[in-house]
């Protein structure tokens, strides 16, 4: 069974949710403490959500900083699946795995609702099980979500398929699909490799009926593990 | 002991929304005539003995600023005379 490993920083909420999510998934789940840099051995890791360090400076900035955060740079820089999600994506930014950034809603308001997105790339460790052009539905909750980089590196985003997904409308809603005024409407993005994904919505708070608005979200935590099997079968 | 003060602010290209809702906010006052408002933090660092500006400019580039969305200055300032 693949171990994903789920760091808890100070201030970090959606561990748990996330650990969970890798046990629905068929994987075990392995807590990683911030002041720890063992990785104690897993195959992938994911940043949760939440408010390391109180959000204080920039939300992301000091948890970069964490002695897990340089195993985890170094392992991702050898290919190992990492995900972030909402702020582990802000820290993937500010640890620079990931280019450009998240700045305030630009309508100043903090989101928390149900969003439909559009999965783009399913070329990264994280998004083959989805179908290209899959529209999921998974909730959002962040003030501070607003993804920015400069023309060049949106345009190299977009070019290379990197990309991961971005907000709809979806089926039903009307409005305003875009929660946060995010650039050319990114929700999600990998680097170069494809091993290294930052979404700012949760698919971990998707993965069963009873609390979730889909089971869409599941889709990440399989596909980690479906891209872990196929490594593995790959001889050395 | 010499203070140094590392101003940060946003690029001008990244749209400041809390700028922009201050600006709404100044006619209000009746406050007319201010084009535009934008919104950064001023950091205050003491440091013991004689400043060393290179070790600033790091602290500034690798933590008090995100250089992919924010701009950063560094100045010296006097420190203020505590209040009797």
């Amino acid at each position: 069974m693949s171990r994903v490993g789920v760091v808890t920083f100070p201030g970090s909420l959606d561990d748990r949710d996330a650990l969970r999510a890798v046990r629905l998934a068929g994987g075990e789940g392995v807590r990683l403490w911030h002041d720890d840099p063992d990785l104690y051995g897993v195959e992938a890791v994911i940043l949760p959500g939440g408010f390391s360090y109180g959000d204080y400076l920039r939300c992301g900035a000091i948890a970069r900083f964490a002695a897990v955060m340089d195993s985890i740079v170094k392992a991702a820089g050898d290919g190992m699946p990492v995900l972030g999600i909402c702020n582990g994506f802000q820290i993937l930014c500010e640890a620079h795995l990931l280019p450009g950034g998240l700045t305030r809603n630009q309508h100043l308001h903090f989101r928390n609702r149900d969003q439909w997105l559009k999965v783009e790339s399913t070329d990264t460790a994280w998004t083959g099980g989805f179908q290209p052009e899959q529209q999921i539905l998974v909730p959002i909750k962040s003030g501070e979500g607003c993804y920015v980089a400069d023309a060049a590196t949106l345009d190299e985003l977009e070019a290379k398929g990197r990309v991961v997904a971005r907000y709809v409308a979806g089926p039903k809603s009307t409005g305003n699909h875009n929660p946060n005024g995010s650039l050319r409407d990114i929700a999600g993005i990998s680097n170069e490799r494809g091993n290294v994904v930052g979404i700012m919505p949760h698919p971990e708070h998707a993965v069963e009926a009873l609390t979730g608005p889909s089971v869409d979200g599941l889709g990440f935590f399989t596909g980690v593990l479906s891209h872990l099997g196929a490594a593995a079968e790959v001889p050395a | 002991m010499a203070r140094v003060v590392v101003d940060v602010m946003l690029k001008p290209e990244i749209l400041d929304p809390q700028g922009q809702a201050v600006a709404n906010a100044l006619p209000r006052l009746g406050v007319t005539g201010i084009g535009s408002v934008r919104i950064g933090k001023r950091i205050e660092l003491d440091v013991d003995g004689d400043v060393d500006l290179d070790q600033i400019r790091e602290i500034a580039d690798k933590l008090l600023a995100n250089p992919v969305i924010e701009d950063f200055t560094i100045r010296m300032e006097e420190p203020a005379e505590v209040a009797k």
